[in-house]
């Protein structure tokens, strides 16, 4: 079982997840992730070690529609929900290129 | 309040001796006077299901055929995309957006004449045990508005236990049916994985969501069942086959079923409700079940893998929240920014711990050590299913520890909260099909709900169970 979650651990999670939080929300998840690790460790009772992991309840494999031609989502409908639109497409800030 | 079943109104209606929309005027007038006070809804669709409920009583007066569910009133959790209806997840991150499309339940009930009254209520992206983590402010107990109507499906179940619908849907993850079905004094059932499709309901853990009714009977959770289950095309974890007939098996009783007892059942339940359990063995007994013991050594650690598995599903299907397609969208100077800045404003406190959780979880370094040993855990589960269902056709349980619970209970800490699923989880982990059914009343004279639990597909001899526990109560 690894060590306990660290608060610098905590803030990289945050920005994995692309989370900005709060000095105060990085201490609280601290504490709480901890306490929820913690519990965690019940499992280290059981012998997992010839246990298959179980992906998924019900073991199915491809199952595929039949290629029928259907209409799509309407697009206008679909921008009409963008934050932003622009030319028919979702516009974003800029990815690359930005100097600070 | 006039009570009247979905059975009931499905028949009249299509008989032309009830009209549809004076169903519909019982239900909005039940609305108006206690919506203020429940808040189930977040939406209520009052001009849209009149018009429908109108289209309805012509179709009938013009002698056309109409669906298994003419003018029966739906209220939908608002998880579910319902077209040009706002859909929100409880959460300010989608507020405002408008579906372009159903969900395939939602287009299945209104082929058959539903006629749906509104969106309702949940804790945010249904994460919680108690509606209190919804962003538009918590839902009411109807029975008692001091306590919790429990959660995530808390609105749901608000909505048909103050009779503002005839019944309603959720979604259950980790018991999220069936608790506020249980706190509800209702019907609740989630159908084994892949009975029901899944598209268009806002994905939290893709491989334990299902789609389910409350009601008020068990003959009218059939009746709905019947309606929205069976393949879809659409949903490549929808199961390749038709729906299971569930009406025609309600009169079969229990004779000569085998109903497993739990003898490790996680400890922790009131007294009320292990009395109430107790019962409900004696009466499946009396009508000619044998009751037979059986061990599931590792349910008590299903809420551990639970908590491991659930968030990390819900981490990976919540990054589409991302302020570029739909819902908030705060600005910054560049990309990451917004992303960060988006997701910060728009999740609540609840959803933003288990998106952590769940990515540490899943994240280089611990995988191994938590998300791949709650796999195996979750293995163990299903296979001690596997092996009590060798010697029993059904298993009862309680639905939730407790009857419903008060306001701000449990809130201050999430493992308390946690543990109202105890008993719920372990179904959703397996895959396999449960229901909660109405048992008589615990503490307070608040509703105590009897959990029937069935291997997968076992959705007719759940039902049985279930049928001959209603006419036991």
């Amino acid at each position: 079982m690894p060590e306990p979650i660290s608060r610098e651990t905590v803030a990289k999670v945050a920005r994995l997840a692309r989370l900005d939080l709060t000095e105060a929300e990085v201490d609280r998840m601290t504490t709480q992730l901890a306490g929820m690790l913690d519990h965690f460790r019940d499992v280290d009772a059981l012998d997992l070690s010839k246990v298959e992991p179980m992906n998924q309840p019900i073991p199915l494999t491809n199952v595929l529609r039949d290629d029928v031609e259907q209409p799509s989502l309407d697009r206008e409908e679909v921008l009409g929900n963008a934050p932003a639109a622009q030319d028919g497409r979702f516009r974003v800030p800029p990815i690359i290129g930005f100097e600070e | 309040m006039i009570r009247r079943t979905v059975v009931d109104i499905a028949t009249q209606v299509a008989a032309g001796s009830l009209s549809a929309a004076k169903v519909l005027e019982e239900n909005l007038a039940a609305i108006d006077a206690r919506e203020k006070e429940i808040h189930a809804f977040n939406v209520v669709t009052a001009d849209r299901a009149r018009e429908r409920a109108a289209q309805i009583d012509a179709d009938v007066k013009a002698g056309k055929k109409v669906g298994r569910l003419a003018g029966v009133t739906i209220a939908l959790k608002d998880n579910m995309c319902t077209r040009g209806v706002e859909t929100t997840c409880s959460s300010k991150i989608l507020a405002g957006w408008k579906p372009p499309y159903d969900a395939t339940v939602v287009r299945r009930l209104a082929d058959e004449g539903a006629v749906f009254v509104g969106k309702t209520n949940l804790d945010e992206f249904a994460m919680g045990s108690s509606t209190e983590n919804s962003a538009f402010g918590p839902t009411r107990n109807p029975l008692d508005t001091s306590r919790v109507p429990g959660g995530s499906s808390g609105g749901s179940a608000a909505a048909v236990a103050a009779g503002f619908s005839a019944a309603s849907f959720g979604s259950d993850t980790g018991g999220s049916i069936r608790q506020p079905a249980a706190l509800c004094g209702l019907v609740g059932v989630k159908p084994t994985y892949g009975v029901v499709s899944r598209l268009g309901l806002v994905a939290f853990g893709s491989s334990l969501d299902q789609i389910g009714p409350f009601a008020t009977t068990v003959a009218d959770a059939a009746l709905l069942m019947e309606v929205i289950a069976g393949h879809d095309p659409l949903d490549s974890t929808s199961l390749p086959q038709p729906a299971p007939q569930l009406l025609n098996v309600l009169p079969q009783g229990v004779k000569g079923l085998r109903i497993g007892r739990v003898v490790d059942l996680p400890e922790g339940s009131s007294p009320d409700v292990m009395a109430r359990l107790d019962a409900a063995f004696d009466s499946l007994r009396t009508a000619g079940a044998t009751v037979v013991d059986v061990k599931l050594p590792s349910m008590s650690f299903g809420l551990t893998a639970y908590y491991l598995v659930a968030p990390a599903e819900a981490s990976s299907n919540l990054a589409r929240f991302d302020g570029v397609r739909y819902g908030l969208r705060v600005d910054a100077k560049d990309l990451n920014a917004m992303y960060g800045a988006t997701r910060a404003a728009g999740f609540g406190d609840e959803v933003k711990r288990r998106i952590m959780l769940g990515t540490y979880a899943l994240s280089a370094g611990y995988y191994d050590a938590y998300y791949g040993k709650a796999l195996k855990v979750r293995r163990l589960i299903a296979d001690d299913f596997a092996k009590a269902y060798e010697k029993c056709d059904a298993i009862l349980t309680p639905t939730s520890p407790t009857v419903a619970f008060k306001f701000g209970d449990k809130t201050s800490n999430p493992l308390a909260m946690y543990l109202c699923d105890v008993f719920t989880i372990p179904t959703n982990l397996a895959g396999h099909a449960a229901m909660s059914v109405p048992f008589g009343s615990g503490e307070a004279d608040l509703p105590v709900g009897v959990q029937v639990l069935a291997p997968a597909l076992g959705e007719a001899t759940m039902f049985r169970v279930a049928a001959e526990l209603e006419r036991a109560s």
